[in-house]
């Protein structure tokens, strides 16, 4: 019996740890779509060719570690504003649905470049990180530092949307984009920086899985779907509810790992969302939207 | 101050004002009335380059920024109340002020509008932490023209600041225009309620189906029997 | 004429195998009609508004049935088949009926869906010593040695036995569009889709009207899976389920059109000409590359042709001619 308790402990605090990455995804997700109503469908693969940057300037180029996130994030971030400036911004008009295969699009696009310039074989940067013991837990030290970080950028990005200019007007845009001009904000320019800012929590989130996993064109597939149930659980648009979901979620997928087999916490994560949008299909905290 | 010459306007195939011209001098206050759909808000919404202007000229100060972008409207001295306050409803009252002074000009003065404002509507400065879909009617329309204020313009527009108020806040919003105009602000209001404007400006402008029929000090637009007939049911 | 035409062209297809093309090109027309079917049955739904992005959950779920049955229990596919309706049949009424009855449209419907493909892509891969997870499965052969057909594994080498089989389902799959469209008028099928208040002011009953599409939908998509499966006799759960083919499905009866009944048929072909061409320009040396080029395309089209090749060039027509 003890065992038993120490090793599902463990699959708690994994799944709580886990659910600080899970938060990272959902708050670029939700932000983009909370401010501009489109859902990048390719998220996930934004992460990845971040991913691949990172490893592309430490692994091949062997210059440090930390100038090779720094490469990351800003890839990312130029890569969310080229996103939108030039493939959401010309269907913006369109139906939703356009919206969405659009960046479907970009999702085959992302998989195959990746493909192509770095071929299907896995890569690692290499660095193998500790085991730490917390009591008599044993937690992976990567997986600490990845929760710390998530969580830290998940505080800087609420200070910067409650205490900015611009993170105010990106707030103000979502509830009401017609008068913008009128408080002098170029509504465009704030999509553009809202993407950005997207692409650059999925540089973070890059930054972070990197240290954990391998790298492949497809490991999209692997978290990509997740982070976007995570949002419609939250409900679409809710960075508070994102955020709680993103635990929730992470506890399915962990204990239920734990419990059943490692798949099968997926599985049952997944169900879980099907069963949740019946009961509640606005997302377990959607107050409005 | 402002000086529009010949606009036309509208939406799409659908043209809403006609060879309108009209004036604000510096200090005035100046309100142009009519019924509704006449073109009042469209009159606005294009002064502020919310629409384009298919013909004429706006001038402001001497400028003319017929084809400037809609966001740089609030640099040239022109912020707008518009129709319906439309507040940021989940954004605290400070933070819709906050949203008034964006403009890199209007954020260095931030904190003196902030208290020239809470100074003017004590109210607000109550309620600065509250949500703004959550203030009454009037209160709402308080905040809205202490935001427009914010960018300490040299020219304010008012869109139907009584629209769908009770009458008694409508009183208080009048008042509040003679305090404005005190402070010496330029105002340009667009108003259904006659009566009760005419009271507080210097002079005003009549525009029916979309062209100006008549202009003139508001003493003398509350005398005319036109408006009488028509609109005052006298 | 248009009439005269098509039927040419059918009876054109009818024989074509009979004039002694060769095995390569016969499989292109097969692959071409078996994705046609495909396409057409999404865009059963999609036109009337239900953009479904988990269809890769009906393919999966016919292709995986039909297998597994075989392999393990001996099932003759026919009847593997029967069973595979049932499931997918339930999977679209169990998500279908709340979606609808709840109003769950848009951005939500999709990523509701999307859950649903990967769940039975998950489900596939989490039973892998079934299914052989990621590697994939093969039908046990069940031809007899001498023969080159068996109805009951529904296995033959003979590929121009394919060729009728799916002629016939394709076509099915055109007629149960235009009974769609004729069974509930046009003008209802468009109020459904954009208008839902109204349409059942007049008295739709949208939600079954809903439904029922909905059903059709994924019976005719997992009835695909399973014609793929016994077809090309391998089936993988990262090809046959989950978001990648849901996302290709949808883009196939897209960039043909998919308000047109030809439309969703006219993306199969474009999509394999493309993906046949790039191969024989290119080989299969620069991987992805083929990859690379479908999603500029799909990026292309939807921008500048949402109404997909067939339905933009009606719609140019249509305005040369008015």
């Amino acid at each position: 019996m003890e065992f038993f308790d120490i090793f599902l402990l463990e699959a708690v605090v994994n799944g709580l740890l886990l659910g600080g990455l899970l938060a990272l995804l959902a708050l670029g997700l939700n932000l983009v779509f909370g401010v501009i109503d489109v859902i990048w469908i390719c998220y996930a693969e934004l992460i990845m060719v971040g991913m691949y940057a990172i490893w592309w300037l430490y692994s091949v180029q062997g210059f440090p570690l930390w100038l090779a996130f720094a490469f990351g994030v800003a890839v990312t971030s130029l890569l969310g504003a080229a996103l939108h400036h030039f493939i959401v911004r010309p269907v913006l008009t369109a139906e939703p649905i356009n919206q969405l295969l659009v960046t479907g699009g970009v999702l085959f696009f992302l998989q195959a470049a990746a493909t192509v310039v770095f071929t299907v074989e896995f890569r690692n940067i290499g660095i193998r990180l500790p085991g730490v013991s917390v009591g008599e837990l044993h937690l992976s030290m990567a997986r600490l530092i990845a929760f710390a970080v998530a969580l830290a950028s998940i505080v800087a990005t609420y200070l910067f949307l409650t205490r900015t200019y611009v993170g105010t007007a990106i707030r103000a845009i979502s509830q009401d984009r017609g008068i913008m001009p009128l408080m002098g904000v170029n509504a465009s320019r704030i999509y553009l920086l809202t993407s950005a800012l997207g692409g650059g929590l999925a540089g973070l989130a890059a930054c972070l899985l990197v240290l954990q996993y391998d790298i492949h064109p497809a490991i999209g597939l692997s978290f990509g779907p997740i982070a976007f149930l995570i949002c419609v659980l939250g409900g679409l648009g809710n960075l508070v509810g994102g955020f709680l979901a993103a635990f929730i979620f992470a506890q399915f997928i962990s204990v239920g790992g734990f419990v059943f087999h490692l798949e099968w916490g997926y599985v049952l994560a997944f169900v879980f969302f099907i069963v949740m949008m019946f009961w509640k299909p606005e997302g377990l905290f959607a107050r409005r939207r | 101050m402002l000086e529009i010459r010949n606009l036309s306007a509208g939406y799409g195939s659908f043209q809403a004002l006609f060879d309108v011209s009209l004036s604000v001098r510096a200090g005035e206050s100046v309100a142009v009335i009519g019924p509704n759909g006449a073109g009042k808000t469209t009159l606005l919404r294009a002064i502020s380059r919310l629409i384009d202007a298919s013909s004429g000229d706006m001038v402001m100060e001497g400028r003319r920024y017929n084809d400037i972008p809609s966001h740089e409207v609030v640099s040239l001295g022109i912020a707008q109340v518009p129709e319906g306050r439309r507040l940021f409803p989940r954004l605290t009252v400070e933070d819709n002020l906050m949203m008034g002074a964006f403009t890199p000009a209007a954020r260095r003065h931030y904190r003196e509008r902030l208290d020239f404002v809470y100074s003017l509507f004590p109210k607000m400065k109550e309620r600065r932490m509250q949500m703004a879909g959550t203030m009454s009617g009037g209160e709402q329309q308080m905040c809205a023209i202490g935001r427009a204020l914010m960018s300490k313009p040299k020219l304010l527009l008012l869109d139907e600041p009584s629209a769908g108020l009770a009458p008694v806040i409508v009183q208080s919003i009048f008042e509040l225009m003679r305090r404005i105009r005190a402070e010496g602000y330029t105002v340009l209001i667009v108003e259904q309620n006659i009566q009760q404007v005419l009271q507080v400006v210097d002079r005003g402008y009549l525009l029916e189906t979309g062209r100006i029929r008549m202009g003139g000090p508001s003493e003398a637009l509350l005398a005319s029997d036109e408006i009488r007939k028509a609109y005052l049911g006298v | 004429m248009g009439r005269t035409i098509s039927l040419v062209l059918l009876a054109l297809l009818v024989i074509a195998p009979l004039t002694g093309v060769g095995a390569y090109p016969l499989h292109l027309m097969i692959m071409a009609m078996l994705w046609g079917f495909i396409y057409t049955s999404w865009a059963l739904m999609g036109r009337l508004g239900m953009v479904s992005l988990g269809h890769g959950a009906f393919f999966g779920v016919g292709a995986y049935v039909v297998v597994m049955l075989w392999n393990h229990y001996g099932m003759p596919p026919l009847a593997g088949a029967a069973i595979a309706i049932l499931v997918s049949a339930l999977l679209a009424i169990v998500i279908g009926y709340p979606c609808f009855r709840f109003k769950i449209v848009g951005h939500y419907f999709a990523l509701v869906t999307l859950a649903l493909a990967e769940v039975v892509r998950l489900t596939i891969v989490a039973l892998r010593d079934t299914t052989g997870g990621s590697l994939g499965a093969t039908p046990k052969p069940g031809i007899a040695s001498g023969e080159s057909a068996s109805i009951y594994a529904l296995q033959f080498s003979d590929r121009m036995v394919w060729f009728y089989i799916i002629l016939v389902m394709w076509l099915l799959s055109l007629y149960v569009w235009n009974r769609i469209d004729r069974s509930m008028s046009r003008l209802a099928l468009q109020a459904i889709s954009e208008e839902e208040d109204a349409a059942a002011s007049i008295g739709i009953n949208v939600t079954r009207s809903k439904l029922g599409v909905s059903l059709i939908s994924a019976v005719m998509t997992a009835i695909g899976g399973v014609l793929y499966a016994q077809y090309q006799l391998y089936v993988n759960p990262e090809t046959v389920s989950g978001i990648a083919i849901s996302l290709q499905i949808v883009f196939g009866a897209i960039a043909g059109g998919m308000f047109v009944t030809l439309g969703p048929t006219v993306g199969a072909v474009f999509l394999l000409l493309l993906s046949e061409t790039l191969r024989v320009l290119i080989g299969n040396q620069i991987h992805g590359l083929d990859m690379l080029i479908y999603g500029a395309l799909l990026i292309f089209f939807i921008i500048y042709m949402p109404k997909g090749i067939l339905g933009t060039w009606l719609e140019w027509r249509a305005r040369r001619a008015g």
